[in-house]
């Protein structure tokens, strides 16, 4: 069964069988605005946990979106090159940025939950 | 910046109630983004009417005897030539014909002018004003006198603009572009603007500002716009911002603003920085600031560096983002004089990646400005 994690950086994680879709949070995209392009990572990339996985620009700045966790890059989501609005519109389903293959599910566990999540935005 | 120096909004309020998102600019907390989000903010204002306030900017009324002689000397303008009513684009310039602020200077009255400066050059404009003036004064050549106006500037920009200001009770129908009347006690009113669109720029006081924004407001097609899409709305228009497009250490003729200086003036003007800017035109620019169209979708930004199709340098991006009405990137910077031809190719290196970017005309979006 999937369980989501979140980050104090913004991002959210669902895990399931060791594979991790990552994207960023609902509140993360308002901060944001409008997204304009989203520079995707390349399948095989390896990353260690604080590397920069991938770039979304709005209209007026382009920000790092950092690895959670290690692990190697095993899909993009290659919808968001031609409709990178989709973060916006739906950051945690079809806006999803990447999944990644863990390096090491014990990172997991520093990671926030949900209702830890919320209380880190306040 | 957001220690106790930043400065804030009168109208702080009322982009609070709007729900707008602020951030520091020139030292003021302004408001970046309302609730519509910088897309539906721009492209509304292409398509009906935006109001922004712009009350960072300063107006400055500039009278006497000796007003003329003084913005003559201040910037390459012929302040005395200017019928009553209407506004130039011009600037301060240094020693070096570098520009210290681009400003709008609109002619009031026979010995009045109301000069309109940036956010982040008010107080060196101020300064610069002050010390000449009294300059002129110890000289006992002219007596000019220089007031700093408290006043609300409100922005309405896009092709309803004028008959959102109609329906709130101020006609506009004789004013044509880039010219500025004193509407009422204490307004100041212009037909300008920084969006490429018709529109108008009002300095009024406080409280006939609320019941102007409130009057205003009550009409669907108008809403905030926020500095973000100033921003993107300005490049697009291909003018230029102080502080990244044009900066003490650019001059006139680099930045493609020959057109703000009349001839005679360029040829026998007394401003300051004649003798520099005319060396320059002399022997041509080395650089020159263009518009830039990246190929694809992902944006090339401010401090971006610029190579030709063999790696050497060419110049860098000084202002770059996405254009909403555009539908692709746009950006504006300064090339080497020999490469700034239309449709001529570069490489903007962006996080290590070299991205093509062709040279493109300005503006990105065509200017629809109410002349006559």
């Amino acid at each position: 069964m999937a369980k989501t994690y979140f980050t104090e950086d913004h991002e959210w994680l669902r895990v399931e069988s060791g594979v991790a879709t990552v994207g960023i949070t609902d509140y993360a995209q308002e901060q944001l605005g409008d997204l304009v392009f989203v520079e995707l990572p390349e399948t095989g990339r390896k990353l260690a946990k604080g590397d920069t996985a991938v770039v979304v620009e709005s209209v007026k700045a382009a920000s790092d979106v950092y690895a959670p966790v290690d692990g190697e890059i095993t899909e993009a989501n290659n919808a968001l090159s031609s409709d990178p609005s989709l973060v916006n519109s739906a950051a945690t389903g079809d806006g999803w940025l990447w999944k990644m293959k863990l390096a090491n599910e014990s990172q997991l566990e520093g990671l926030l939950d949900e209702a830890g999540y919320q209380a880190h935005i306040g | 910046m957001t220690g106790d120096d930043t400065k804030h909004l009168p109208l702080e309020d009322l982009h609070a109630a709007a729900g707008a998102r602020f951030g520091a600019f020139a030292g003021w907390s302004m408001p970046l983004t309302y609730p519509a989000g910088v897309m539906k903010e721009h492209l509304h204002t292409r398509e009906q009417a935006g109001l922004f306030d712009i009350s960072h900017m300063k107006l400055f009324e500039v009278s006497g005897p000796g007003a003329a002689a003084l913005l003559n000397r201040t910037c390459p303008l012929d302040a005395g030539a200017l019928d009553i009513s209407q506004s130039k684009y011009t600037f301060f310039l240094n020693e070096a014909a570098g520009i210290i602020d681009d400003l709008i200077i609109t002619r009031l009255g026979d010995q009045r002018f109301m000069v309109v400066a940036n956010a982040g050059n008010a107080a060196t404009d101020e300064k610069h004003l002050r010390a000449l003036a009294g300059d002129f004064d110890a000289k006992g050549d002219f007596d000019a006198k220089v007031d700093a106006l408290d006043r609300v500037f409100l922005a309405i920009q896009g092709p309803e603009a004028w008959a959102a200001l109609a329906r709130a009770g101020i006609e506009t129908g004789s004013l044509l572009f880039m010219h500025g009347i004193e509407a009422r006690q204490n307004w100041f009113m212009s037909r300008s603007g920084y969006t490429g669109e018709d529109g108008f720029e009002i300095g009024l006081p406080e409280a006939d500002a609320r019941n102007l924004v409130t009057r205003l407001l009550e009409d669907e097609r108008v809403l905030w716009i926020g500095l973000a899409a100033r921003d993107s709305l300005r490049l697009e228009a291909g003018l230029c911002l102080h502080g990244q497009d044009i900066t003490p250490e650019i001059d006139p003729a680099s930045a493609g603003l020959m057109w703000a200086i009349p001839k005679d003036i360029r040829a026998t003007g007394p401003f300051i920085g004649a003798d520099a800017l005319r060396a320059i035109v002399e022997r041509g620019p080395a650089q020159k600031r263009v518009g830039l169209k990246p190929e694809g979708r992902q944006p090339v930004r401010a401090g971006a560096a610029l190579f030709d199709a063999d790696g050497n340098q060419a110049g860098d991006v000084t202002s770059g983002g996405f254009g909403p009405s555009a539908g692709h990137p746009v950006a504006m910077g300064y090339v080497q004089t020999a490469l700034a031809k239309p449709g001529a190719r570069l490489f903007a290196d962006v996080r290590g990646t070299k991205i093509p970017i062709d040279i493109n005309p300005l503006p990105f979006t065509p200017h629809r400005y109410r002349k006559g």
